[in-house]
């Protein structure tokens, strides 16, 4: 069956978007995503440290741009001006990819999106070539908002960011779900398999997670489990679920039993 | 010359992006560079003239959710 996602125009038969933040070594980072079978791979962008061993390991030697498509983020960026900043290095850097997650915080307890600069940074963003896939809250109304500006994909939290609480609103998500004509992808909040899994099964077009595999007691395995739980998720919703009722209905059939 | 590299002060032999990139032994990296805030593109690394008390930004990819 042909059932891929599409994003800017691109197609990925992966509905598992992953992070390469908080693993051990870039060994395990490697393995995590190959098993996870995700075909976009989130990196941050970042000083390079003064006196780095020359020999340091690099992590797109690991997270091949050959392989994967490789989604900077503007993690860490509190300010409209700073995400903008970090998308065009992470332009020059990537030799002209314009495909970028925008995050854009509004504080270090909650690392909650800031909206008013998000909105901000999305137009900028947009009208400057880049494709913005958006990190944001649960709110239909923002959400919508974005996409009209132009955003590739609109991204609500399912809860905060590294929190693991899995998806806290789903009823908000339904409600931009309900609305939109590009991919609703949720991001952040994943903690495990069933979290993913019922993103899915609610019909959201994806999932991205990073904490959830890479805090993982065994990354590798996690990885793994994410890859099943999004595409049993994905099954069920183009299987449409049985309707829930109230009370018993027999599976086996209740007459001619032997007296 | 006396250069600001990622907010250090850093003393350059030589004079272009591709000097200061040689000297901090990230030759043959993937990089960006902005010198004073502006982007100088990859092709431009080995021409770029640095300028006394320029503030150079070099940046890379790391892990990230």
């Amino acid at each position: 069956m042909s059932d891929l996602l599409t994003i800017a125009g691109k197609t990925y038969s992966s509905r598992l978007l992953i992070g390469t933040g908080k693993y051990k070594d870039f060994d395990e980072t490697r393995e995590s995503i190959e098993t996870s079978g995700a075909e976009i791979v989130t990196v941050a962008i970042r000083r390079t440290n003064i006196g780095q061993n020359a020999d340091e390991p690099n992590l797109l030697d690991f997270v091949s741009p050959d392989k994967y498509t490789i989604l900077p983020n503007t993690a860490g960026c509190f300010s409209a001006e700073d995400a903008v900043r970090c998308c065009k290095l992470a332009r020059e850097l990537l030799d002209g990819h314009d495909l970028v997650k925008l995050e854009v915080l509004g504080d270090q307890k909650t690392l909650y999106p800031n909206i008013t600069h998000t909105l901000r940074a999305a137009r900028e963003l947009i009208d400057d070539g880049f494709k913005v896939m958006v990190y944001t809250n649960d709110d239909p109304i923002v959400a919508k908002e974005l996409e009209d500006m132009g955003c590739v994909a609109v991204m609500p939290l399912g809860s905060l960011i590294g929190s693991g609480l899995g998806i806290l609103n789903p009823h908000n998500i339904k409600l931009i779900m309900e609305e939109a004509n590009v991919p609703i992808i949720v991001d952040a909040g994943v903690g495990t398999a069933s979290d993913a899994a019922l993103a899915m099964e609610m019909g959201c077009d994806g999932v991205l997670l990073n904490s959830a595999v890479a805090h993982a007691q065994k990354p590798v395995l996690m990885a793994s489990a994410m890859k099943k739980a999004i595409e049993a998720g994905r099954e069920a919703f183009l299987a449409g679920r049985m309707p829930r009722k109230a009370y018993a209905s027999a599976s086996s059939p209740l007459d001619g039993l032997s007296r | 010359m006396k250069l600001t590299v990622n907010g250090d002060t850093l003393s350059l032999d030589g004079n272009t992006i591709a000097d200061l990139v040689t000297q901090m032994e990230l030759a043959g990296r993937r990089l960006a560079v902005e010198v004073n805030r502006e982007i100088i593109p990859k092709s431009q690394h080995a021409d770029f003239a640095l300028n006394e008390d320029d503030v150079v930004e070099i940046v890379h990819a790391i892990g990230g959710g």
